[in-house]
């Protein structure tokens, strides 16, 4: 139960965040599958009691491989699904407890919870591009092997 | 070859018309970028060279035609727009398109205006704000709190932004709305948790795309995009940051 109301959610959360970026409209629940999936992969990671930035990177990697395949079938710019694919592991919710321990004069505290908000955003990023470095490796050793 | 190619200046109003629609979409740097070189070699150009920053694109061919700036005021985030430039530009590649034609349907993607309407923009925001409320584990009594506090904050910020063109500060006012509403119905009994209120309703403001893209730009070696993104996500971030934290202060 609990692990299908988050998926739900994800979906209706991603495929809005769609058309806030004016997503086109035949993608919109592509875009709402891929945060599905990726939100599934990071909130199913952090039950298991793994921390939040390895399960981030493992998020963001599912995201964009799935992206990549969507945007190989359908012939699109590959942003359009991993941009808000992505949006449910961004640390907003991180990030505003740092900004109100910091409100707060509990510097310590913010600090250290803006360094684990910068950590996470980075992993994002990392999964991003390490699906795309292996996406080009694959295409380069499909190349030669065609010559 | 035997084809003949389009006037090199036309060459270059199309490949800077494609850049700008697609920078101003939200595009990568390097999809920009790449985009335009595979304009220009499809249209008889082999050697181009294209300088891409958020605020302004120069693109230059290795003829003695003179290198041609274009000037990037206006961002917002319009994936359709990239996604028909990406199409004009492959049907370029494939000749289904010639210059002419091209520059006629880059112009009519440039003028015309694809976003959804506003209210389904609203109706989007304060649903996935409810959603998010959820997803970080909220009750579900604050279902309602975050989708009205969520779709007024998008109000503001749409607004405000076109009454004052600074993007500083119409994110400030909508999260300052956000934060009192929030605070209002916990006041007032209806809402339970202020801070997951607060996080589900400020996310359709969070610079989620520009940060990803920032780190994206950085490492394949835009540094100058990559860093000016970052300084964007980090102004919105911080404007979201002190509008919320002023509520606090009360």
């Amino acid at each position: 139960m609990f692990m299908l109301t988050h998926m739900i959610t994800s979906f209706i959360a991603s495929a809005g965040f769609g058309v806030l970026f004016n997503a086109p409209k035949k993608s919109l629940l592509k875009c709402g599958f891929v945060g599905m999936v990726g939100w599934f992969v990071y909130i199913g990671l952090v039950n298991w009691q793994y921390d939040a930035v390895i399960s981030s990177l493992i998020a963001a990697f599912t995201i964009a491989v799935i992206s990549q395949i969507f945007a190989k079938i359908y012939k699109t710019p590959i942003i359009i699904f991993s941009v808000a694919g992505i949006i449910p592991l961004v640390p907003g919710g991180i990030a505003y407890d740092a900004m109100r321990n910091f409100v707060e004069n509990d510097y310590y505290t913010a600090i250290q919870l803006a360094a684990k908000a910068f950590m996470i955003s980075g992993a994002i990023a990392v999964g991003l591009v390490i699906s795309e470095v292996i996406n080009q490796m694959i295409r380069k050793v499909q190349f030669k092997s065609r010559i | 070859m035997g084809k003949d190619y389009p006037p090199t200046i036309e060459v270059i109003e199309i490949c800077l018309l494609a850049g700008k629609i697609m920078l101003q979409g939200g595009a990568e740097t390097y999809r920009v970028e790449d985009t335009m070189t595979r304009i220009a070699a499809s249209l008889g150009i082999p050697h181009s060279h294209s300088y891409v920053t958020p605020t302004g694109i120069i693109f230059s061919t290795d003829g003695t035609e003179p290198a041609k700036l274009i000037r990037i005021s206006e961002r917002s985030t319009d994936l359709y727009k990239v996604t028909l430039v990406n199409g004009v530009s492959r049907k370029i590649s494939s000749g289904e398109l010639d210059g002419k034609d091209a520059l006629a349907r880059l112009k009519e993607i440039e003028s015309a205006d694809y976003t959804f309407p506003v209210y389904q923009q609203i109706l989007a925001a304060s649903i996935a704000s409810g959603c998010f409320l959820i997803m970080f584990l909220g009750n579900w009594t604050d279902f309602i709190p975050a989708m009205i506090a969520g779709g007024l904050g998008f109000v503001s910020f749409i607004y405000v932004h076109r009454v004052v063109q600074i993007k500083f500060f119409s994110e400030f006012i909508a999260s300052l709305l956000i934060g009192l509403i929030a605070y209002f119905f916990v006041y007032t009994g209806l809402g339970t948790e202020l801070d997951k209120i607060i996080i589900g309703s400020v996310m359709p403001l969070v610079p989620g795309l520009l940060i990803t893209n920032a780190v994206r730009d950085l490492m394949a070696g835009h540094l100058v995009s990559g860093l000016s993104k970052g300084a964007e996500a980090f102004l919105t971030a911080s404007a979201i940051g002190a509008g919320i934290a002023l509520v606090f202060t009360f």
